[in-house]
Formats: structure tokens, sequence, C-alpha cells
């Protein structure tokens, strides 16, 4: 008798599967953030005039530059996953830990523009147009925190030398989540900065 | 082991500097006071962007139906929703 489970051993069958249950994952934080997308719609149609003004608070130079910043971190990763499909660890973990570099970068310009909302008496409360802003790049926030964590713990099992170019589906996988959040954030940038 | 389209290092800059290009040409066109057209124009840009992260980053390229159908099903899921909530609010 065979091992009926013994295809999930065949390390390319391990390899989708994990790849199937990413791509689950996400489809579960599109429609996490989808609500606050959708929310996000509905009062902008109701009051145009409201999300108009507000919008023109937002420093539209500091979101740009962090849609740079998160851009090039989401190219980093993929040169970082590249370098481990040829076998090379210490590219990897040098190109992930430029990742994660660049990610605090970006929470610490995060920092700066919340500082300043606040210190105009801009709160969470203040109006729908900041409760949905604050609500968004907060959530956005915690997910950026998240993949800082997970790309860290990446480097360290690759300077352990668990990878290599035949088996390194964590870095991959990883790597799918960390595309996710730029995706998130290509979407609030224009949304909350531009249209309002 | 097989990852589809592996993609190359030239693919990925030429991404990396489509992503960057269109960022700049979205904020500079928000500049300009298209009324409506402005809306569309920054979520048609940024659709281009996503689904080149999608496609190239995301390696969606090469990937088969199967991963195609995981990626593309919560988008339909979003866009019901989307639908749904605003045929109640905007017809109330």
């Amino acid at each position: 008798m065979s091992d009926p489970s013994a295809e999930h051993h065949d390390p390319a069958v391990a390899f989708e599967s994990a790849k199937l249950g990413v791509w689950t994952f996400l489809a579960t934080e599109v429609l996490l953030f989808g609500a606050l997308f959708t929310a996000y719609t509905v009062f902008r149609m109701k009051y145009p005039e409201l999300f108009r003004a507000e919008h023109a608070k937002l420093d539209r130079v500091l979101g740009a530059a962090n849609t740079v910043v998160l851009i090039t971190s989401s190219f980093t990763v993929v040169l970082g996953v590249d370098a481990i499909r040829r076998g090379k660890a210490r590219r990897l973990e040098a190109y992930f830990g430029a990742t994660i570099l660049l990610a605090g970068v970006f929470l610490c310009v995060k920092y700066v523009e919340y500082a300043a909302k606040f210190h105009h008496g801009l709160y969470p409360g203040t109006n729908l147009f900041f409760s949905l802003y604050f609500m968004m790049t907060g959530l956005h926030g915690i997910h950026v925190l998240a993949g800082m964590a997970l790309l860290s713990y990446v480097v360290v099992l690759s300077r352990r030398g668990r990878f290599s170019a035949s088996y390194h589906t964590p870095v991959e996988m990883s790597g799918l989540y960390w595309h996710f959040v730029d995706l998130v954030w290509i979407y609030l940038f224009p949304l909350l900065y531009l249209i309002g | 082991m097989s990852h589809g389209s592996t993609g190359s290092r030239r693919t990925y800059f030429a991404v990396f500097a489509a992503l960057l290009l269109l960022t700049v040409v979205t904020v500079l066109v928000s500049y300009v006071d298209l009324g409506l057209l402005n809306v569309v124009v920054a979520l048609l840009i940024a659709s281009v962007k996503a689904s080149l992260v999608a496609l190239f980053f995301m390696h969606l390229k090469g990937e088969n139906r199967l991963v195609w159908g995981f990626a593309l099903v919560p988008i339909f899921f979003l866009a019901l929703i989307l639908l749904g909530t605003l045929t109640d609010t905007m017809l109330r």
C-alpha cells in the first residue's frame, strides 16, 4: 500500500499548496480592506464636498514619497527572491534587509504625517474623511509592521542556512505578502491623497 | 521545482521604472482639475500599477489557472460587495 499523503511530500506539490494557501489568505485580506474601500466609496458619493475639502489637508508630496519608498521595497523583495532562486543566500539577506529598512522609512514618514495631523487638531474622530484616513492607513501600517517581522524572520532563517536554490518556499511566500501590502497602498495613495 | 515564469532581472527593473513613472504621472495629473475625470484617471493608473505588481512581481503571469482563479475570485467578491452596498445606499 502506498502512503495516501505521499504526494504531499513531493516538494513541487508542497510548494504549490503553500502558494495556494497564501493566495487564499490574500483573498481574505482583499475583503478585509474591501470593507473599508466600500465604506470610503459610499461616503465619498454621499459627501463629495467634505472629501474634496478634507483631502487637501493631506501632504501630497509626503504621500508620493512614501509610494516611491514602498514600490522600491517591492522591487528589492523581488530581487531577493530572484537571488535565492539562483542559490545566493547572502544577496537574499541584503535585499530583504533593504526592504525592512525601507519599510521602517515608510512608517517614520507615516509617523511624521500623523503627528502633523494631530498638531492641527485632525483626529480619527474629527470627521468622516479623517476617520477613514486613519482607519485605512492605520490598518495598512499594521500590515507593514507584520511584514517587517515576517521578512526579518526569513532573514534569520536564511542566516541559519535554511534556504537554497531548490528550497526557499518561505522566501517566496513572504514576498507575495509584501507585494500585497504594496498593492493596497497603490490604491490608498490616490484615493486618500489625490482625489479625496 | 517549478516556479512558473521566473522572470528576469531586466523585466523586474523595467516594471520598477514603469511603476515610478506612473506614480509621477498620477501625482502631476492630480494638480490639474479635470472634474470627475480626475477620479477615473487616478483609478486607471492605480489599476495599471496593481496589475504590473501582480503580473510580474507576484509572478501571476506564469501561473496556472488554479492560482489565477484564487487571485481573481476575491476581486469578483469585492465588486459584488461594492455593487450591492451602493445599490442599497444610493437608491435608498
